[in-house]
């Protein structure tokens, strides 16, 4: 196995334990200063792929629509070429079976990014940028420890990365279907409060699991659960309202800073109006899924 | 060193494949087992430290949050209930697409290892005895042709390590063997190839006064299997019709069937919009200025039979390459699946020997098609499911897959110099055989004689070959490409040498394994491979790319050699063969077919008024239940393109006619896509049957907005053993049925494909023979995808609609399928009526005059309104005297049953009634009622007294039961 020289480096002296990125305090005014600097009108976004990425071009294409650049880039370059990642504000981590889900979803994919991105996916945060993952990109993040990336020595983790798990829906089976979703945050760069939206979910393995419990209030308090599962009339129920059983409802989880935001629906498979289920029996003013790629490249405005 | 390391979850967190074994077993009839625990093991042979396999096992192999690992044998746990312990391992030289992960997962945590095998472990809670544990890890843990279970004692698995091969070249002597020795020979090598074949290799041998090599027979018997040439159907059939004496039949001689029927279609038809037609791995047809849209549909019969997943993964994997291998290789888009079993509630003690379940086929088929296609990121959006006791021994397996290809790339062919590149898998000893092998008949023995002509899939070698290919595709680095399917290299390197000839050096072929012969490595079924012919100068830009993305491609010979195929190995040469002999020295083959039609009747049922119970008994035959257990499994909306789902209506659980998608993102233009499948009409007629196909597929694309008039049709013929004449008359009659069909419909075919032998001969010498079934697949184009419609009722006070005529024609519908009953009248397409219909409808859809549309098909027009009502939770008042009969027609049960082709239900608005009166002027419709709030079917009959009346609850839960899995 080849790997750098600077990135062996990186590896062999950081301790795997850490958190991927530390918070950012908000307030910390030099920051902000030099944060505004990164501010753009049109911003330009990392598709990261490999070996079964599948959701990659229609990912690329909402965030067009919503009026950003995009460039795909497979993790074997940016493996390479690390420093790629500067000319980019958002980082996304579409949907797929990242080599094939083999071990479990999002594994490997994780991995690389501990073990040969770890710094540069850091400096990408503390830079006021922001990262999306769905379904496959959500379980990256989640074993990757980005999500929900709580402070860890408030965790009781004894130091342990990664603080979540996506697993097997307790149906024991992949299902596409669609779900309404609700926001339980209001700190979230990528969603508007107090709207609830419908989207499709597509996956095996979508079950959230925490490592404790204290970490699950934690996360409540945090305002970190990003979308619950729900009907129509925004009542959580159990299957297949909550289609894979996922621990209180959650569909997806921001980190502290509203920055990360991972999730098992697909938004970008609802940014048309002939996309929405009903569409031929109701008029869709607008689909909801946009709005998640339209917040990101306006938080660059 | 050789570490085991198990990972399994934690006590407080579910184990939903130990519940999914549990309750196999249940289905089994095995009572008393309480548990079932699921374990992951992964044996990991390398020179590490303890720590170093902790930090595999915690940091990779189990997840921190639900799962825990143990290195070393877990032992059942304590407690009262007996455990049984299964292990389940691959068998040697079977893909295992995990291992390969986990070794560069490991490196990624810079550790180094030696080899990955992975295994799986079942704790099995419960009192059993001897016979019920064999039959759990036959019928349940394991598949016997890919795996071996360990029963109550863990132990290592098959040691994978082969020897190298040596050098043996082997030659055949075949000029003086007699007729009995030529057959043994074919027979003893797997050839499957007849005595007229092997005379005519003989003499070819004699000529050249030498022996043929073993790799030359081999590659004779691939290159003129009936999979990859179609003997049958270009064969010259002498076809003699009893329908009108039944002494004295009317002989015709039919020189090629393929071209003087389905082929002849399209020549006739001659439509300006096919682009690629019967050359290529699929055909292609016009989308927009730029692109073209590709369809192929394959089948994988033999395959799902002995191994459901792996056949049907691969019979997916293998169709979505044939994609990928037209033109300069198109871009899949859509899959479509077509499955048909016996009844899933078989009683397991009625099976015979060499037989799997039912209900395990269809789970396997299933989960197989959802794994491979899901991976790829296609979506599956279309298909059918029928069930008859006769597919016990042959289930069919059919997969499909859409394309789009750049119109300035519809075409290559390899040049002269040009290097040949293998692209994706590796290759090993799987799939051996296999074109050969789905050109026979099943027995009860090819469970264990053919288990290494299975074939294991991995999904995401073929997707990043996939990914890197259109890169080169788009850099124009190759001029052709083709795929390795049935017989492996030999096939696509005869098929895309067939003119310049080529030199192929085997030992540069990269393998899976050590211990394959040159002649493996040449007819080997591995997965995942595609060819492409490169210019020289071309070549390190090419392999660049596919490096760049750890895509394996490796140069194995030239193009180009006077027109002959020399193969070689390490230097020394180990066949050669003229590609003239090759691809056109097969014998003319002559076969004989009879026709005699089916001396059947109609029954007769006691009068009654009140149909409703049998309305919900069809609704819950499995032909027309709720496949939505099967639908969901399918990601059918991954590329962002979906337009109309498969399923539909207020609760997303209606069943759609057809699908569509917008394969360019950034148009509203789409493709609409469906099926015509009705293989009970071919019990009476298969002419009718083949029509009726037609005529359901268009109806189809029609009902949800589809262009009447830019239909393309795709056939797949499978059948019984067309040696047989009985078998091949019905053959013919469904072939002449796709011509007639074709040209009344202005459908051209463009891709086809036929699997004939579907015959299962029992261990007491009985033949189940499937009934001739013939798929029709359509794809249309959607001039704007925003003129769409669903099949669910829409709103309260709008009018139902009939359009087109019911008849007498209650022969071989459902209606007389759930009694047991077959009949006599068979559906009879107007092929002037029926394509006038359908494209009356396609132009009241387009220009927004149909709110909903459904087509009446299985079940006829009770069965059509039922699903219209609960897909939009409306209600309907319908009258039958209103709907437009033939005279024969004198009783309810035929009018709400009938099966009568070219008629659709239709909701409109009523202040559009007008202009549909007059767009409609030509053909017969009935306006037949109304839609009400009330969410209940109401039918009275000619006589005004209720024939039917039910809740949409109801009738959904008829309908949702049977497979609501």
């Amino acid at each position: 196995m080849h790997i750098n020289g600077c990135l062996e480096s990186i590896y062999v002296n950081s301790n795997p334990a850490e958190t991927l990125y530390r918070p950012i305090n908000p307030s910390d005014l030099g920051l902000k200063r030099q944060l505004e600097e990164f501010k753009m009108t049109q911003p330009n976004v990392l598709i990261l792929r490999t070996a079964g990425t599948n959701c990659d071009e229609e990912t690329a294409y909402a965030f067009e629509q919503a009026g950003a650049k995009t460039e795909a880039i497979h993790v074997n370059r940016l493996i390479k070429e690390p420093n790629l990642m500067k000319n980019f504000q958002i980082l996304a981590l579409p949907g797929g079976f990242s080599y094939g889900d083999d071990i479990a979803a999002g594994k490997i994919l994780a991995g690389q990014l501990i073990h040969h991105l770890k710094e540069q996916i850091q400096t990408f945060v503390d830079q006021d940028k922001l990262v999306l993952g769905i379904c496959n990109g959500f379980q990256i993040l989640m074993k990757a420890g980005l999500l929900p990336g709580v402070d860890n020595a408030a965790t009781g983790l004894n130091g342990q990365l990664q603080q979540a798990t996506i697993t097997y829906n307790d149906s024991g089976k992949f299902e596409d279907r669609w779900v309404y979703l609700e926001p339980g945050t209001n700190k979230c760069v990528f969603i508007n409060p107090g709207q609830r939206i419908y989207l499709p979910i597509a996956h095996g393995e979508g079950k959230v699991c925490f490592a404790n419990e204290g970490l699950q209030q934690m996360i409540v308090g945090n305002q970190q659960i990003a979308f619950r599962y729900v009907d129509a009339d925004g009542n959580p129920g159990d299957y297949p309202v909550n289609p894979n059983g996922s621990t209180d409802h959650i569909a997806g989880l921001c980190d502290e800073t509203g920055r990360i935001l991972g999730l098992m629906p697909h938004p970008e498979r609802n940014i048309h109006p002939t996309h929405h289920p009903q569409w031929t029996r109701n008029k869709i003013e607008k689909a909801d899924g946009l709005s998640l790629f339209e917040n990101a490249v306006n938080y660059f405005n | 060193m050789l570490s085991r390391i198990e990972t399994f979850n934690k006590q407080d967190y579910p184990d939903p494949h130990g519940e999914e074994i549990k309750h196999d077993i249940e289905q089994l009839g095995i009572r008393g087992v309480d548990a079932v625990q699921s374990i992951n093991v992964s044996f990991i042979e390398g020179q590490l430290q303890e720590d170093q396999l902790k930090q595999i096992a915690g940091e990779l192999l189990a997840d921190p949050i639900c799962e825990e690992y143990l290195i070393g044998h877990s032992d059942p746990p304590p407690g009262l209930a007996k455990t049984t312990v299964f292990e389940v391992h691959l068998k040697a030289g079977v893909t295992d697409p995990v291992a390969a992960s986990t070794i560069m997962a490991i490196n990624d945590m810079n550790l180094d290892v030696d080899s990955v095998r992975t295994g799986r472990k079942y704790l099995v809670m419960g009192n059993l005895n001897d016979k019920q544990k064999q039959l759990i890890a036959e019928k349940v843990l394991g598949n016997d042709c890919i795996e071996e279970v360990i029963i109550s004692a863990d132990k290592e698995p098959p040691h994978p390590h082969v020897s190298p091969y040596t050098l043996n070249l082997q030659n055949i002597a075949i000029r003086n063997l007699d007729e009995d020795y030529l057959m043994e020979l074919s027979s003893k090598m797997d050839l499957f190839l007849n005595l007229e074949e092997m005379k005519t290799i003989q003499t070819h041998y004699q000529n050249l006064d030498r022996e043929p090599t073993d790799i030359e027979l081999e590659t004779l018997a691939q290159t003129w299997s009936e999979h990859c040439v179609h003997k049958t159907f270009r064969s010259t059939i002498e076809y003699t019709d009893y329908t009108e004496d039944r002494e004295n039949g009317k002989t015709t001689i039919i020189e090629n069937l393929l071209k003087s029927t389905i082929a002849k279609a399209t020549f006739d038809l001659d439509k300006s919009w096919c682009i690629s037609i019967f050359e290529d791995n699929a055909g292609i047809i016009e989308f927009d200025e730029d692109f073209g849209v590709s369809f192929k549909v394959e089948t994988h019969n033999h395959p799902s039979a002995i191994e459901p997943y792996g056949g049907s993964a691969t019979g997916i994997g293998g169709c979505i390459r044939d994609t990928m291998g037209t033109g300069l290789a198109a871009k899949p888009i859509a899959n479509t699946d077509i499955f048909c079993f016996a009844p899933p509630d078989k009683d397991i003690n009625t099976l015979p020997t060499g037989v799997l379940h039912p209900r395990r086929v269809m789970k396997g088929v299933v989960s197989g098609v959802r794994d491979y296609g899901n991976r790829m990121g296609i979506p599956t959006v279309n298909g059918a499911i029928q069930f008859d006791d006769r597919y016990l021994g042959n289930p069919l397996v059919f997969c499909g897959s859409v394309g789009i290809i750049p119109r300035d790339m519809c075409f290559g062919d390899a040049q002269e110099g040009n290097l040949i590149v293998v692209v994706g898998g590796r290759t090993g000893r799987d799939g051996i055989h296999g074109a050969t092998f789905s050109s026979g008949e099943m027995t009860h023995e090819h469970e264990d004689l053919f288990s290494h002509a299975v074939q294991i899939g991995n999904p995401i070698v073929e997707k990043k070959t996939l990914d890197t290919l259109l890169q080169a595709r788009d850099e124009r680095l190759y001029v052709a490409i083709t795929d390795c399917g049935a017989g492996g290299l030999s096939s696509a390197v005869g098929e895309m040498g067939e003119k310049l000839g080529a030199v192929v050096d085997l030992e540069k072929v990269p393998l899976k394994y050590d211990g394959l012969n040159y002649t493996e490595i040449w007819i080997s079924e591995a997965q995942e491979r595609m060819v492409i012919s490169v210019p020289p100068e071309n070549i390190d830009r090419c392999l660049e790319i596919f490096a760049s993305e750890d895509v394996e491609a490796s140069v194995i010979g030239t193009f180009g050699n006077k027109g002959n195929l020399e193969l070689r190995y390490h230097g020394t040469i180990v066949g050669e063969l003229e590609m003239e002999f090759l691809h056109n020295g097969l014998p003319k083959y002559a076969r004989k077919a009879t026709w005699h039609s089916r001396q059947t009747a109609e029954p007769t049922f006691e009068e009654k008024t009140d149909y409703t119970d049998d309305l919900k008994a069809i609704l819950s035959h499995y032909n027309v239940a709720s496949k939505e257990w099967v639908i969901r499994q399918y990601d059918h909306e991954v590329q962002g393109g979906s337009v109309i789902k498969p399923l539909v209506g207020v609760e997303n659980d209606g069943p759609g006619d057809a699908s569509v998608i917008r394969p360019r993102l950034n148009s509203d233009k789409g493709v609409a896509l469906s099926v015509g499948l009705c293989p009970q009409f071919g019990d009476i007629d298969p002419y009718w049957m083949a029509l009726a196909a037609i005529d359901e597929a268009v109806r189809n694309v029609v009902s949800v907005g589809g262009r009447a008039d830019n239909i393309a049709i795709l056939d797949n013929f499978c059948w019984g053993n067309c040696d047989k004449p009985d078998r091949l008359g019905g053959l013919v009659k469904a072939a002449q049925g796709c011509y007639d069909g074709a040209m009344a419909y202005g459908t051209p075919f463009i891709s086809g494909k036929d699997s004939l032998n579907n015959e299962f001969k029992t261990e007491t010498g009985e033949t189940i023979n499937i009934p001739g079934t013939l798929l029709i697949s359509a794809m249309t184009l959607v001039d704007n995808v925003k003129t769409c419609i669903t099949m669910d009722l829409k709103e309260t006070d709008n009018l139902v609609l009939i359009v087109g005529e019911t008849k007498n024609e209650l022969g071989a519908s459902h209606y007389y399928m759930t009694k047991n009953e077959l009949g006599a009248n068979v559906p009879k397409v107007d092929l002037k009526a029926g394509p006038q219909t359908a494209a009356v409808i396609a132009k009241a859809i387009s220009e927004g005059l149909i709110e909903s549309c459904h087509d009446c098909s299985e079940g006829g027009l009770s069965v059509a309104l039922a699903e219209m009502c609960f897909a939009g939770n409306l209600g309907m008042t319908i009258d039958l005297s209103a709907v437009p009969t033939s005279d024969d027609v004198t009783k309810s049960e035929q009018i709400l049953f009938s099966e009568s082709t070219s008629r659709y239900i239709i909701e409109i608005k009523p202040d559009n009634f007008d202009k549909i009166a007059k767009l409609f002027s030509d053909i017969r419709f009935g306006e037949i009622g109304k839609v009400t709030d009330a969410p209940q079917l109401e039918i009275k009959d000619t006589n005004k007294k209720i024939a039917i009346s039910a809740s949409c609850d109801t009738l959904k839960e008829s309908w949702q039961k049977p497979l609501a899995w």
